[in-house]
């Protein structure tokens, strides 16, 4: 079946669909990403909606927000160790990456959750006002996300464990992953900047 | 434990649901039945349920449409026979309570499970025969998007046995749709089925882009594509472009009810007009997601009973692609009389305007295909002239409520009901029943019955005119839309006159399921059998394969020289087949179960949703992921069909040709 893409006008290939899965996955985040630009909308329209409570000035704190940013990032280039590994089919190497991302990743979703339990303690949670609405969705689709991304770090984690080589499969699924880690990271810096930086400015 | 769900939710006490559901219980336990006692679910799940096929899961959404259409007309005889009688002090037989349902259920059935699925039946059936491919890109996502699909329209029909459907209209506006005006659970069966089918459509868009720009056959670039597919093409990209603003809107909706937030409620600084942008960002591009593969349908129907290539290929696909962008200038015109002020709305009203160019262009191109041609006045002829002129009168009345002075007359009056229904009938309706007739005999291998086809055209023809054109004067007269009642002597007349046109339109639906039943009865009549593949002479490439087509479309792939690929090797002696060649093993995707035990886990979670039964829900989005998961893992998912089984199919395919050219 390799020998059917010689035909060089079209990009026809013959049914092996593993072959657009990777494109048909960017074309999935763009959608994912037009998600998260209505949420941003939304925010946007509601941000000075407080209904008599508290304001951004009150609610968030750098130091934490910091630590959260610096371990998503940081859980980026781990996956991109990760995939370099995957190129050279080095797969303990592969397994241990994605584990590193993994605890980043969960360190992520743990101060995130840790600061809405701490804003919801203190009366400031999603039903206080439109203006904590927007912020808790907006920021919790992107944790979500997140969240699904941790479940296919594992799933693909155990799908490695005792293979020896990454058939052609494996390697999309590797890359459509990184492709939604990073795309998540994106995403966060938006949040971080308009949700965060531009409320406290 | 059962959350909010207990005996008081079954409506027991309203004796049209109670007569309905006999009526369903009858009808189904007859059908479940009949399927049982021929053995026939084993071949119900082999070769369907779980099939990857694209021809079956076109099949499949078509069946499923159909239902709708049963369902959603059946509410709509009910609302005008309701506003019939109830006049003058007369509460007709419909109580508020039941009619809001109605009018929101016929909405929202009509457009995401009857016209939606329809669309995406016909996607599934011609794009990839129309490309050369021999699948779509991800045939397992595309029986998951079916079977997302139909559970949503199953929790939409639960509604009326257990609980209640919205009250709300098809749009559920808040604030009546939040929780302080609408306690019940009709929203939430409105919120879960919006997200479940929205899930399935979405993947759709996704899966018909990346087919038609990675699978075409070789040879075919982007000005050799037939019209059929560009319109698909646009289609797919105005779904994934708006639905997931549906989908960020109606979840938005769902956390103000689930979780007491403040998006769209009049209290804790909400804006209602937040929720009406969001929504009409997406439901103006859809109205234009469902009328451009109806006008695909007549650029492929049009030229065929013509004897003529279409007129003005290259003005068609930009006029398409240029419906496609304005889709998106215009969503303010469903809310003028929101207070955006003079500028915005002229600028909305004008970019409105506009897209009656673009649409003008077509039909001018349909009419130039005709002009001069060889007409044969099949069936699929009828419903494209009867699309031409009926359109035509709903675009001259859209235009008008784009002006904003005007607008803010009109504005949810009859006047706008009708106008939508002049669209949406004739374009969307009329397109989908044309392209049903005409590519039936390469679905089925039989053509669809032409008298009864005649028949249901001109019942639908004259019923709308008489169904809808009363509406236009009693917009005008000012009665607005959603009444339950009225005391208006005026209006009482037209009243009747729209409820002669829905018996009229009965009359065409009834025709219409004459037209499948006598179809089928006669399909083995010489007359109606295909065999050669190409019963109308045929333009483009989904005619040269057999019909049905084999399970791999094509055993050689097509290469594509020019526009209208199959007529143009017609006229020079190319067999487009390559019948006789060296025939190749060919590698197909395997059915699976996986989606249609996805869609019951969705649905198991949507019903518990609805009622709050937290750990049922729980239990369905474990299943769901639990599923994708295994089928991760699933490594046995394709296999290879022998050369010497293609060329056994192949050559069948070719005696067959061979005795029907002899005759």
């Amino acid at each position: 079946m390799a020998q059917n893409t010689t035909v060089p006008t079209a990009g026809h290939d013959e049914h092996h669909p593993e072959s657009t899965v990777v494109f048909g996955f960017w074309v999935y985040l763009m959608t994912d990403c037009i998600i998260f630009g209505s949420l941003f909308a939304t925010f946007a329209v509601l941000r000075n909606q407080f209904n008599g409570g508290p304001t951004p000035h009150e609610l968030f704190e750098f130091g934490g927000l910091g630590l959260e940013t610096a371990l998503l990032l940081l859980s980026s280039i781990t996956y991109g160790f990760g995939m370099i590994a995957a190129h050279k089919t080095q797969i303990s190497q592969v397994i241990l990456w994605l584990g590193v991302t993994f605890l980043l990743g969960l360190g992520f979703v743990g101060l995130e959750v840790r600061e809405f339990a701490h804003m919801i303690a203190d009366g400031a949670g999603p039903d206080r006002s439109a203006f904590l609405s927007a912020f808790f969705t907006l920021v919790s689709t992107h944790g979500l996300h997140v969240t699904c991304g941790l479940i296919w770090i594992v799933t693909l984690m155990v799908q490695l464990m005792g293979t020896t080589e990454i058939p052609e499969r494996m390697m999309n699924k590797l890359t459509c992953l990184s492709l939604f880690w990073h795309f998540l990271d994106i995403v966060w810096i938006c949040v971080f900047t308009y949700v965060y930086l531009a409320s406290m400015i | 434990m059962l959350g909010r769900l207990s005996l008081s939710a079954i409506p027991l006490d309203v004796p049209i649901l109670v007569g309905t559901f006999i009526g369903v219980l009858v009808v189904g336990v007859a059908v479940l039945g009949l399927i049982t006692y021929y053995g026939k679910w084993g071949y119900l799940w082999k070769e369907w349920f779980t099939s990857v096929d694209h021809k079956r899961l076109a099949v499949m959404y078509i069946v499923l449409a159909l239902v709708a259409l049963a369902r959603g007309f059946a509410d709509a005889v009910m609302m005008r026979t309701q506003l019939a009688l109830a006049y003058a002090g007369n509460p007709g037989y419909l109580p508020p309570h039941h009619y809001d349902q109605i009018f929101s259920a016929h909405g929202t059935i009509m457009i995401f499970f009857l016209a939606m699925a329809f669309m995406t039946g016909l996607f599934n059936f011609i794009v990839p025969l129309q490309i050369g491919a021999r699948d779509v890109a991800y045939p397992f996502l595309n029986n998951l998007s079916f079977w997302m699909t139909a559970v949503a329209f199953i929790l939409v029909n639960i509604s009326l046995f257990i609980g209640e459907f919205s009250q709300c209209g098809w749009l559920a506006y808040p604030p009546l749709s939040e929780m302080q005006f609408s306690p019940g659970v009709g929203v939430d069966y409105y919120i879960w089925a919006i997200q479940i089918s929205g899930v399935g459509t979405l993947l759709t868009g996704v899966n018909f882009f990346v087919t038609i720009v990675k699978m075409r056959a070789p040879g075919m670039s982007w000005l050799k594509m037939p019209v059929f597919t560009w319109t698909a093409f646009c289609s797919s990209i105005l779904i994934m472009a708006t639905f997931p603003v549906l989908t960020v809107a109606v979840a938005l909706l769902g956390l103000d009810r689930y979780f007491g937030m403040h998006f769209f409620t009049n209290d804790g600084g909400g804006n209602q007009m937040l929720y009406l942008n969001l929504i009409w960002a997406w439901g103006h591009p859809e109205v234009y997601i469902l009328v451009l593969p109806a006008f695909g349908v007549f650029s492929e129907v049009v030229p065929a009973f013509s004897g003529k290539p279409l007129f003005g290929y290259k003005t068609m696909i930009y006029a398409t692609c240029s419906i496609m962008v304005l889709s998106f200038l215009v969503w303010v015109h469903h809310f003028f009389t929101m207070g955006a002020g003079p500028d915005v709305n002229a600028f909305f009203g004008i970019a409105t305007m506009i897209i009656s160019i673009p649409t003008g262009v077509k039909l001018f191109n349909w009419l130039f295909t005709m002009y001069k041609g060889r007409i044969q006045y099949h069936a699929c002829m009828y419903w494209a002239v009867g699309f031409m002129v009926v359109f035509t009168i709903g675009g001259m009345t859209g235009v008008m409520m784009a002006i904003p002075g005007s607008d803010f007359v009109l504005h949810n009056s009859l006047f706008l009901i009708a106008h939508f229904h002049n669209v949406i009938i004739g374009g969307v309706y009329f397109g989908y029943v044309c392209g049903m007739n005409f590519w039936a005999p390469k679905v089925l291998g039989f053509k669809m019955n032409e008298a009864w086809g005649i028949r249901a055209f001109w019942f639908w023809l004259v019923g709308f005119f008489f169904a809808f054109m009363p509406l236009y004067v009693l917009g005008f007269e000012g009665m607005t839309r959603r009444m339950n009642h009225y005391d208006n002597p005026a209006w009482h007349p037209w009243m009747l006159i729209a409820e002669v046109g829905a018996v009229l339109i009965l009359l065409g639906v009834v025709c219409q399921l004459m037209q499948i039943f006598v179809s089928i009865r006669d399909c083995n009549k010489p007359e109606n059998r295909d065999f050669s593949g190409d019963p109308w002479n045929g333009r483009t490439l989904e005619w040269s394969t057999s019909s049905p087509p084999p399970v791999y479309n094509y055993a050689i792939v097509p290469h594509v020289s020019s526009l209208d690929a199959y007529m143009h090797d017609k006229e020079n002696g190319i067999d487009t087949r390559q019948a006789g060649a060296q025939y190749t093993a060919i590698h197909m995707p395997k059915n699976t179960a996986s989606g249609i035990c996805v869609g019951t886990f969705a649905l198991i979670f949507g019903f518990a949703a609805v009622w709050y039964i937290w750990w049922l829900a729980a239990i369905g989005i474990v299943g769901v992921i639990a599923t994708v998961i295994a089928r991760s893992a699933n490594k046995d998912i394709d296999y290879y069909i022998p050369a010497e089984e293609v060329a056994r199919i192949e050559n069948e395919h070719t005696r067959k040709l061979m005795a029907q050219a002899a005759e």
